[in-house]
């Protein structure tokens, strides 16, 4: 046992070594047009040398920590208290929501703009997660296509404000119902493919999408993307210094008070936080309805389902057609707000981190959803300082998150009926 | 109502079921018997539409529906339970109850959005006859309890109701009486006759308790190794030598 704990100890050292001696021994320096390997200092190697020791040292005597760190105490013992009433839990969950959006709505007005802009950008990812939350959390779709429909909404509105002048009220409804319609069009043929051949094949069309916007230079301008896109307007009322549009009037002359360049974040801001509101609300509906459960039922059995009459294709089709609405919604509001557009931001990764959202958060919950929106949105901008390790930082997280908590952040509850009594 | 012809499948060079033939007259429970692997849950998937036959005709109510998909036939009112329980396992007792009544209720999403009064209506109507069907199968109690933590008992009478809120006009049953204890076997015994007195529905049903079969079915058909062996009351099928051959071995 004991010379089994060693040789297991000794393994885990040597490959810590292994893996973090070239991660972070070794620099690549720029001298002029060359590139130069240079060795780590002194320090760095004792600091490795220290860190393989510690791993040794903890392998070696493993049981006996884990079992000291199992007989702390847990700080909140859940476990022991009393589960709240149904209903009065529902009352705490909607006051506190409803506090949540109140503060939400005077926040901006209190904080820098950067942390406005970054909000807007947690309430983008908000609305793409719990679009996506609809096909993979409840319809059990797998989808790792998703940032296509969120190109095709951001890509609309660029293509017909810079083709047509349409403004960003109109484009909004058109962006979102043409996503849908690309939603629509995947779906039919691609429903009846299960689990990894429908990830696959959305993973594919994804693909595609980004190419085609990338290649088709005439219309899209490729990859160098589509700039001057509008901001949103109040009433026919522009943020910016000068009116651009003829019609208009700017926002800072009609109020007659000084231009500052933040009423037009802060506004941005409201606008996203309104739709993902919007967004949360009409899915919470959704699943309450005949179509929510129809969902649920298709991924929790689809033989049974079916033998009861409920259509394999529609059911799914309303998933992935209402995911792809929503994502269109975002991508309205991202293009808005980025002013430029390019493929380079609608790559596989975006897919990922949505779906890596929809996961940590707990399938098919809403407000598991939403705090992990906010979390992976904020926590890299938060580590900035270990800019080096964020992504490090990011996947470690990810792992130990499923490690401990496979089920997500704030597991999927449901909801109770009640039912009159027979007399 | 129900007229199976000439029924038969063929897996590749496996023939599952050849030349089986059965019939269902309204208001009547009728039995499929036949040792394992006879072929009675292939004439059931044929029948609910999982599998495509591949020769012979299935008429009900005089309409051809071999080959249709398994909700066009589940909506013409043929319903069907299965061997192993399939429940909706994380969704709750009632919900299990309302998703079967999908077709029952306005699907419509505007609707849905904006709790229209005919929305509203059906929804409630589908409530209350979840609400009826689980005081009658006696899960009340447990009506928001997750389907999954059920015992099997209960999970068994779940989708036995399942089926009903759906209202069929033909129920099949695939085995209900597997892994009930006796008096569980007894109440079921009570509910299926019941589902035929009172709510005028036609049952087949596959089993293999035979003191089920005997008691409630008006006509049984045996099945051996695909083929059709006989068909009769339970008094002839009884004395039948061909069954008595085929369950018990040649002397």
């Amino acid at each position: 046992m004991a010379a089994q704990n060693l040789k297991h100890a000794f393994f885990c050292a040597v490959i810590t070594l292994i893996i973090s001696y070239p991660i972070l021994g070794f620099n690549l320096e720029a001298q002029g047009i060359n590139v130069t390997l240079t060795g780590a200092g002194t320090s760095t190697i004792v600091m490795v040398l220290l860190a393989a020791v510690v791993v040794f040292l903890f392998q070696l005597f493993r049981e006996s920590v884990m079992a000291t760190l199992k007989s702390i105490p847990r700080p909140l013992p859940q476990t022991h208290k009393e589960p709240v009433a149904e209903n009065k839990r529902a009352k705490i969950e909607s006051r506190v929501l409803t506090a949540i959006i109140v503060l939400a709505l005077f926040w901006p007005f209190f904080v820098s703009r950067g942390s406005v802009d970054l909000a807007t950008l947690a309430l983008i990812y908000i609305m793409l997660a719990l679009g996506l939350n609809v096909v993979v959390g409840l319809a059990g779709l797998l989808d790792l296509g998703y940032v296509a429909f969120y190109a095709v909404g951001a890509y609309t509105f660029a293509l017909l404000s810079e083709y047509f002048g349409i403004s960003f009220w109109m484009s909004l409804p058109l962006g979102a119902l043409l996503a849908a319609l690309f939603g629509l069009v995947l779906g039919f043929p691609v429903l009846r493919l299960r689990g990894d051949y429908l990830a696959i094949v959305t993973l594919g069309f994804g693909e595609i999408i980004r190419i085609l916007l990338n290649n088709w230079t005439s219309l899209t301008g490729g990859p160098n993307g589509i700039g001057g896109i509008p901001e949103p307007t109040l009433f026919g009322m522009e943020f910016g210094r000068h009116v651009k549009e003829e019609g208009n009037s700017s926002f800072h002359e009609t109020f007659g008070i000084a231009y500052s360049g933040e009423d037009k974040v802060i506004f941005l801001y409201l606008i996203s936080l309104v739709l993902a509101v919007f967004t949360a609300l009409v899915i919470r509906r959704f699943m309450r309805m005949p179509v929510g459960r129809a969902w649920e039922a298709l991924r929790e059995d689809e033989i049974a389902a079916r033998s009861l009459g409920l259509s394999r294709t529609s059911v799914k089709l309303t998933a992935f057609t209402i995911g792809a609405f929503f994502a269109g919604f975002a991508g309205t509001v991202f293009a808005s707000k980025q002013g430029f557009i390019s493929p380079e931001s609608f790559v596989f990764l975006e897919s990922a981190i949505i779906l890596a959202i929809v996961v940590l958060g707990g399938m098919g919950s809403q407000l598991g959803v939403i705090l992990a929106a906010i979390a992976v949105t904020i926590l890299p901008e938060l580590a900035r300082e270990f800019s080096e390790y964020r992504m490090l930082i990011f996947g470690a997280a990810m792992v130990l998150m499923m490690v401990w908590r496979p089920q997500g952040l704030m597991p999927m509850r449901r909801i109770h009926i009640e039912l009159k009594k027979q007399e | 109502m129900l007229d199976v012809q000439s029924l038969s499948m063929r897996f590749g060079g496996l023939l599952a079921v050849d030349q089986v033939s059965l019939e269902v007259q309204e208001h009547e429970i009728v039995s499929i018997i036949g040792p394992n692997g006879a072929g009675k849950t292939t004439v059931f998937n044929c029948m609910s539409g999982f599998y495509k036959p591949t020769g012979g005709k299935i008429l009900f109510e005089g309409q051809a529906v071999q080959g249709k998909p398994d909700h066009k036939i589940s909506r013409l009112g043929m319903v069907r339970t299965f061997q192993h329980v399939r429940l909706f396992n994380q969704m709750t007792v009632v919900e299990n109850l309302l998703v079967a009544q999908h077709r029952h209720l306005n699907t419509n999403l505007i609707a849905g959005l904006m709790k229209t009064p005919n929305y509203r209506d059906r929804e409630q109507k589908s409530l209350d006859r979840a609400a009826y069907w689980l005081d009658r199968v006696g899960l009340m109690d447990l009506a928001n309890r997750e389907a999954g933590n059920l015992a099997y008992g209960q999970q068994r009478r779940l989708e036995i109701a399942r089926c009903m809120v759906t209202e069929p006009k033909l129920l099949m049953l695939d085995e209900p009486a597997a892994g009930l204890n006796p008096a569980e076997t007894k109440d079921l015994n009570q509910l299926i006759v019941s589902l035929k007195e009172d709510y005028n529905v036609s049952v087949v049903l596959i089993e293999h308790d035979m003191s089920l079969v005997m008691d409630i079915s008006d006509r049984i058909n045996v099945i051996n190794q695909g083929r059709p062996l006989a068909c009769g009351t339970p008094d002839e099928i009884r004395q039948n030598d061909d069954v008595i051959k085929a369950y018990l071995g040649e002397a």
